[in-house]
């Protein structure tokens, strides 16, 4: 048993499912039961002095509740096992990662020699400095106001910079407390619902509707554009919105933001806007919220390096908090934010503000631009791709993530079907709430050559089924994924070449 | 905040005495650089981000897998804690308030009096505090654990209530006390007795010069009843580079026999996204032969600071306590408000140093003295001290 939960413990590094593997079934258990058997039969003999009985040694500390809410691993680490385990069972397929949106091409020179400069000087009495203000160096504050926020009336001391977004959502959520109600998109980037599970904001999973009791779900379909219809949204105290939106793409219009700031402004919500994405906006969309008038009095904004600068695994990000925003009391939330700031953080690493300082000089700027470019590419690629094989695609315009539309199939199937046949990684949609059923997030972060590769194994999965259903039927859209459904897995395996006789396709995820 | 009234008097104080150069014997905050094995790892790593070989994403959120080994191998060896029950992070603070939002708002707590504020602000934070209480400047639902001379700077167990957590501090900030291990047999004892869970803190047990226990893992039946959080700030110098750590022995389970690795596992995925992989880098090089020997030659230089101080004050006929053990020297003024005494160095001497009030109301009457800085600094700071008391 010891041996089992080691090798649990080992894939721990990239998987987060707790229940899964935890659950009251099957924890360490060395009560030898087999000892306690009362002597029906005398021919069974007791050794003359078994050892007692061990129970586990538990604390008396109760679970926290809210994390008992949780329903299984935060998605990426999920969708990280399964690619370890598919990687396992097929040592040699050459896997192609467009799942989890992790950026893959180098940091641009100007911005390392920046960092490889910063941590040079840590090593001599002159330029050694130890800890740094909690909020951020004041120079990469100051340019990240006039860089993002240029003529919004944002000003150095409004940005705090942090190790990254979803930390940052961490903080806010602790900020807020437990005793607010939220609004999310549905589908959105989980870690909103997440924490505001965790914090206790949420009452208990709805298995019948996935979703979380108390969380207002603001639906984001092709139907409505991806901006909720607010005249069905009932009121929350705050309201999680993301735009470019992950993972569907969609970039919230000037329009479509006036009335979601009216209506937080009605409502006397807090909007925190997840701008993450903004640099890979292509049209006239605003880049930040507080391009709409009035926004300073609702909003909260956070947003990153790590999609612009491939600081993935670098950690630099920042949130910003209008002096104007204000409490129902009319205490100001930058001065609480500071206060978390203060207390449950210590400040970003120096050498990653170094780097985000770089970034935002004008050469950094441009080299940002041409990572993001090149990213951009990838997703034109991956969009004519679906487009080509006459799927309904949205996203990839305005964002790295290219939101495929498969009617009528659960997400998790699809995802395991194109893993599978494919050998290549992508999202279930429903990994990103109940409104992404249906769809699959396809990243556009990967070298060029995966990219085309993965375009090519999809075109060869769905063009074979392009044909047979040609064959079939017309123009049912549906009725092209029944026929892939119906149709010989088998066959279709067979031809893919990843059929093995032994090995029928991998159990489906509930 | 007292940092803030710290940074507030002494703006105040350069305002009124211009010419003054001030000296901080305040916040810990180490002051000599980087060693160059550590540095160089950093810069190396950082220009390889920038060839195709080189550039990493992404890294697990419980830290890179041959960094969370060296930290086991280096300082839990024979205590059978495994790679996989060290997460790194960006810091002790960090992880202090990861783990708060671990437990809830529903657990009760105990913290030494007195102690690093982090654990009863965090606590406030969360809503395990309840309200404060100006006549006694403690918040009513924290169990306060006085620790005194008197005590040897330990908790009198038998006079303390159950609380589900006790955050303990070794060796000790601010009093620099290092428990030994006679003393947390007793702890470990009185947690398994109880029920509780130990948030053992031992962001300075590199500093330890006795044999006073390094981890809370050395004490057995600790894996039961212990979580262990530490750092890279005041060992590598990594104040500002952001490393440290947190513990979490598989045994260790909540009432319901859940293990509660895996709730922070899953803490630390949802709500965190792992170390700057630079500073891990770093981390990585500072626990090699070399790097870990360089880092070593940092704290005895502070300690070394230390000892000055601690005679310093020693001459001047005031009990003086730590110092021998951690970077810190804590110095009793009898009958004096640990402000009015801050104010007074500040006037006489224009040197920084933290009221023992901030750290609870156990430090009121007693001075934190930092023993991080430069030895001239330090020095001359001995030599202003000479005029303090008449």
């Amino acid at each position: 048993m010891a041996s089992m939960l080691n090798h649990q413990l080992s894939t721990c590094a990239i998987s987060s499912s707790s229940s899964t593997f935890f659950n009251k079934t099957n924890f360490i258990s060395s009560t030898s039961s087999n000892l306690s058997l009362p002597l029906k039969n005398p021919r069974i003999q007791c050794v003359a002095n078994p050892p007692a009985e061990k129970t586990t040694y538990t604390t008396k500390v109760s679970r926290n509740a809210n994390m008992a809410k949780l329903q299984a691993g935060y998605l990426f680490p999920e969708i990280a096992r399964r690619k370890a385990a598919h990687m396992l069972k097929y040592p040699d397929a050459q896997v192609i990662s467009l799942g989890i949106g992790d950026t893959t091409e180098p940091i641009p020179e100007v911005i390392t020699a920046a960092m490889a400069k910063r941590a040079q000087s840590l090593s001599t009495i002159e330029g050694y400095s130890g800890y740094g203000a909690e909020q951020g160096e004041k120079q990469l504050r100051s340019a990240i106001a006039s860089t993002f926020y240029k003529g919004l009336g944002i000003e150095e001391g409004d940005i705090f910079v942090s190790d990254g977004a979803k930390c940052d959502i961490s903080r806010l959520q602790v900020l807020f407390g437990s005793n607010v109600t939220i609004a999310v998109q549905d589908p959105s980037y989980p870690a909103y619902v997440d924490s505001g599970v965790i914090m206790g904001q949420t009452g208990q999973f709805q298995k019948d509707v996935e979703k979380y009791g108390k969380i207002e779900y603001m639906k984001c379909t092709p139907e409505n554009g991806f901006f909720p219809d607010l005249s069905t949204v009932a009121r929350s105290d705050i309201i999680f919105f993301c735009s470019p939106n992950n993972p569907t793409g969609a970039a919230a219009t000037r329009e479509q933001l006036t009335r979601l700031v009216q209506f937080a402004k009605d409502n006397g919500s807090i909007i925190v806007y997840d701008s993450a994405y903004s640099l890979y906006i292509s049209d006239e969309s605003p880049q930040s919220i507080f391009e709409i008038p009035g926004a300073k009095e609702v909003a909260l904004e956070t947003s990153s390096f790590s999609k612009f600068a491939g600081f993935t695994g670098v950690r630099l990000g920042w949130t910003v908090v209008p002096k104007e925003l204000l409490f129902s009391d009319g205490f100001p939330v930058a001065k609480d934010f500071n206060r978390i700031v203060c207390t449950c953080f210590n400040g970003s690493s120096n050498i990653p503000q170094a780097g985000g300082t770089a970034c935002l000089s004008p050469e950094g700027v441009k080299a940002m631009s041409e990572v993001v470019g090149f990213y951009k590419e990838n997703t034109k690629i991956i969009v004519d791709t679906f487009n080509s094989l006459g799927f309904k695609v949205y996203g990839g315009k305005n964002a790295p993530y290219v939101w495929v539309y498969f009617p009528g199939r659960s997400s998790w199937d699809v995802f395991a079907e194109i893993l599978e046949k494919t050998h290549i990684v992508t999202t279930p949609g429903s990994g990103f709430g109940p409104g992404g059923e249906g769809f699959i997030r396809v990243s556009a972060f990967g070298h060029r050559e995966n990219v085309l590769e993965a375009c090519r194994r999809f075109k060869q999965l769905y063009k074979f089924i392009s044909n047979d259903e040609s064959k079939l039927l017309e123009n049912a859209w549906i009725g092209k994924h029944m026929v892939l459904h119906l149709a010989s897995s088998r066959q279709v395996y067979q031809e893919l070449g990843v059929w093995s006789e032994n090995r029928p396709p991998d159990n489906l995820p509930q | 905040m007292a940092s803030k009234q710290i940074t507030d008097r002494a703006v105040n104080h350069v305002w009124k005495y211009p010419d003054a150069k001030l000296i901080s014997l305040g916040i810990g905050d180490t002051t000599e650089p980087i060693p160059h094995v550590i540095a160089s790892s950093m810069i190396d790593y950082v220009q390889a981000l920038s060839t195709p070989e080189g550039y990493r994403g992404y890294g697990a959120e419980q830290g890179n897998k041959e960094l969370r080994k060296a930290i086991a191998q280096k300082f839990y060896k024979d205590t059978g804690i495994t790679d996989t029950e060290v997460f790194v992070s960006d810091g002790a603070q960090c992880d202090i308030s990861r783990l708060q939002l671990l437990l809830g708002s529903n657990v009760t707590t105990a913290v030494q009096d007195p102690s690093f504020p982090a654990y009863t602000d965090s606590s406030v934070i969360i809503g395990q505090a309840g309200d404060f209480d100006d006549r006694n400047q403690k918040y009513r639902n924290i169990e306060y654990m006085s620790c005194g001379p008197q005590t040897h700077f330990f908790p009198d167990l038998s006079i303390t209530p159950r609380t589900d957590i006790i955050f303990f501090c070794s060796p000790n900030n601010p009093t620099g006390h290092a428990a030994s291990r006679v003393q947390l047999q007793q702890l470990v004892e009185f947690a398994h007795k109880n029920g509780s869970i130990i948030v053992y803190d031992s962001a300075y047990a590199v500093y330890i010069t006795d044999d006073s226990p390094r981890s809370i893992f050395e004490i057995p039946g600790a894996k039961e009843v212990a979580i262990e959080i530490s750092s890279f700030s005041k060992f590598a110098g990594f104040t500002g580079v952001r490393l440290g750590w947190t513990v979490v022995p598989k045994e260790l389970r909540l009432s319901n026999g859940f293990p509660i690795i895996n709730d922070f596992n899953r803490i630390v995925c949802t709500c965190f996204n792992g170390a700057s992989r630079i500073s891990q880098a770093g981390g990585l090089a500072s626990l090699s032969s070399d790097g870990f020997k360089a880092a070593r030659s940092r704290i005895d230089y502070y300690m070394a600071n230390a000892k000055i101080l601690l005679d310093a004050f020693a001459s001047l006929g005031l009990k003086v306590y730590g110092g021998t053990n951690a970077p810190y020297v804590w110095v009793h003024f009898p009958g004096l408000s640990s402000w009015d005494v801050f104010n007074m160095i500040l006037e006489k001497t224009h040197i920084i140093t933290v009221p023992g009030s901030g750290f609870g109301p156990g430090g009121e009457e007693y001075m934190r003295i930092s023993a991080f800085g430069n030895r001239k600094t330090i020095v001359e700071a001995t030599r202003r001290l000479e005029s303090l008391l008449p």
